[in-house]
């Protein structure tokens, strides 16, 4: 019965028509999945390694000085060109990733568990919650910039008191976010069960909380990170964050500022790669919220 | 049958704060003075509208916050004023299981660890091997298959869901299990599956149920006895044969004429109650229902009327002084 028609003869194979098969790697697929988390988990490695291999990828001494040969324009020798002291700006940016890179993992790690701490107590200890968010709230009420520059007034300046002031600065924002996902899943009619049956507070808090808090606790400890790399070369752009000796991108961009008029590059790089770390570390963080809820999380 | 749980009384009162001290300014009157009982492997349900205090009732039993007043026993014993260190061992005794079943069960634990948690919290088991078959016989029980027990909630429907509830509740062998809405969220075949799977457990394990809802057609199915509560109080509590036919209360008459009939030419006799049901905060004088009765009268506009018995264990809170289940006349 069947009968061709002649139109069908000219009819393509099957594969022809079909889209190409996608392609089947591991990270094809995660990158098709979490595109904004593998672009940015990528960009942060690679600064991970600048960082890392700063001694090996540095062509010269960061801190060497070379009078004659200042205010050098991008070449093939000085890749990133040189500054009013002749030092080589590729070396002092690839250094320089060290200090923004360790400021801004220490201050969200540190920030993070700080504020962890206070935002459970304050969710579960009725009595001093509004004690603590009262205090949480003067702390906030105060931009953190000026809170940390005023932190360091009071210290020499050093890659440490730089972590511990942003870290103040931070944290407060922590625990108001940590605090008001307690208060919400201390509601949940899971967390009512497992009182009803017989789970103690500690063992509440450590299975039911505290899981159920890591991904928005996650995406604002990127946010912090990123804002503790700002903060920090902030500080040492007006000259109260990393000593002057310890090249870092607000160090290298402070000394620049009275050329970028002539000199812009100097200005550029170091703000380049603040500018795509920040960029990486937000991206991550965006990505990470979704990817961290396993209501949307598809089997891979 | 001997009383598994005993209600005397029970009242709680939220305050609410305002102002820049937090002082109380006014109170929510969500339960005012319930009493009932429970007999072992029994049925009992409390019905009403929304707001009724009906979950409050349940939640003061588990004490998920303590009552304001009243007094909560178990097998004759008090239990409501107890710490919580005293209270713990008999939590193992009542447990619950909730309305939603997307939000009842945390999403970041396996069915195993869900279902196991209530065991280890009362060392019911012996060791790593005795949990799991433990875990494995309770997913029996809700007919649940067993390969489902290292997957997470999300990966379940809504009925699903509500087996590992019920499982969850089984779990440390409880003789109580307070059912808050349990199958309200569910579609009507789930639902029939539910309630089935619940009358099923309670005859194999001669469970005892709270079951409380505003379904008065799911209540009809599977109850012993009913109390309907109205705005924080019961007004009237009695077998379910004797409510479905011979309601005394004219709320109970309104609540049972709304239940839908599956035939168009049935005849109906609706009694629509109109209005909202008055706030909480500030309860009607005398009778609480008064501002919505159809029979109303002055004496319900002042004085409160008690439960009182209107027939074989009967109680009814109204002043008519009508036949249960006859048509009520106009008392004016």
């Amino acid at each position: 019965m069947s009968v061709t028609h002649p139109d069908f003869a000219e009819a393509p194979a099957l594969r022809e028509i079909l889209p190409a098969a996608k392609s089947r790697t591991a990270f094809g697929k995660l990158f098709r999945r979490y595109p904004t988390v593998v672009f940015g988990g990528a960009l942060l490695l690679v600064m991970l390694f600048i960082a890392v291999a700063a001694p090996l990828l540095a062509t010269v001494d960061p801190t060497a000085l070379a009078p004659a040969k200042r205010l050098r324009a991008p070449s093939a020798i000085y890749w990133f060109g040189t500054d009013m002291l002749g030092r080589d700006i590729y070396s002092r940016v690839m250094y320089g990733s060290r200090v923004s890179l360790a400021v801004g993992f220490s201050v969200a790690v540190i920030a993070s568990v700080v504020g962890t701490f206070i935002g459970v107590v304050a969710g579960f200890v009725r009595g001093l919650d509004a004690v603590i968010m009262r205090v949480m709230d003067g702390l906030m009420s105060i931009p953190p910039i000026l809170l940390a520059i005023a932190l360091m007034a009071l210290t020499r300046g050093s890659v440490g008191n730089v972590i511990v002031a942003i870290s103040l600065a931070e944290f407060p924002r922590v625990s108001r976010l940590v605090r008001g996902v307690v208060l919400s899943l201390r509601e949940q009619p899971y967390v009512e069960a497992a009182i009803a049956s017989g789970t103690r507070v500690p063992k509440i808090i450590w299975r039911h909380i505290l899981p159920n808090t890591l991904a928005p606790l996650m995406v604002q400890a990127t946010y912090i990170c990123a804002s503790a790399m700002i903060t920090e070369s902030i500080l040492s752009f007006i000259g109260a964050g990393t000593p002057p000796t310890i090249p870092s991108w607000g160090n290298i961009m402070a000394e620049g500022r009275a050329l970028w008029q002539v000199k812009p590059y100097i200005v550029f790089f170091p703000a380049a790669f603040l500018s795509a770390t920040v960029l990486a570390v937000n991206l991550l963080g965006d990505g990470m919220r979704d990817a961290l809820d396993p209501r949307l999380a598809k089997r891979l | 049958m001997t009383k598994l749980l005993e209600v005397f009384d029970l009242k709680k009162h939220f305050p609410i704060r305002a102002g820049l001290l937090g002082g109380v300014t006014a109170k929510v009157h969500a339960v005012d003075g319930v009493s009932f009982d429970v007999a072992k492997g029994e049925t009992v349900s409390l019905v009403g509208e929304s707001g009724c205090g009906k979950s409050t009732v349940g939640r003061a039993i588990l004490r998920l916050f303590a009552p304001t007043a009243g007094q909560v026993h178990i097998d004759g014993n008090r239990i409501d004023d107890l710490s919580p260190a005293e209270l713990r061992p008999l939590r193992r005794r009542i447990q619950v299981v909730f309305q939603d079943p997307f939000s009842s069960l945390n999403p970041r634990m396996r069915v195993r660890d869900i279902i196991g948690e209530p065991i280890l919290n009362f060392s019911l088991s012996s060791s790593g091997s005795d949990l799991e078959d433990q875990v494995a016989t309770l997913m029996d029980k809700v007919r649940l298959p067993r390969d489902a027990m290292n997957r997470f909630p999300h990966e379940f429907s809504g009925g699903q869901r509500q087996r590992i509830g019920i499982a969850r509740a089984l779990a440390p062998g409880a003789d109580l299990i307070i059912c808050d809405e349990a199958v309200s969220a569910l579609d009507v075949s789930v639902k029939a599956q539910i309630v089935n799977l619940l009358s099923d457990l309670q005859d194999e394990l001669g469970l005892a149920l709270l079951f409380i809802s505003h379904d008065l057609a799911i209540v009809e199915h599977l109850t012993h006895r009913v109390a309907v509560m109205y705005l924080g109080k019961i007004v009237e509590f009695t077998d379910r044969r004797t409510l479905f036919s011979m309601a005394h209360h004219p709320y109970t008459a309104a609540l049972l004429s709304a239940v839908p009939v599956p035939d168009p030419d049935a005849p109906r006799n609706r009694i629509i109650l109109t209005g909202d049901v008055p706030s909480p905060i500030d309860p009607p004088s005398g009778c609480r229902f008064h501002t919505r009765c159809p029979f109303v009268f002055d004496r319900c506009r002042i004085e409160e009327p008690p439960l009182r018995i209107v027939g074989p264990a009967h109680v009814s809170a109204c002043h008519l002084e009508h036949a249960p289940g006859e048509v009520i006349a106009h008392a004016a």
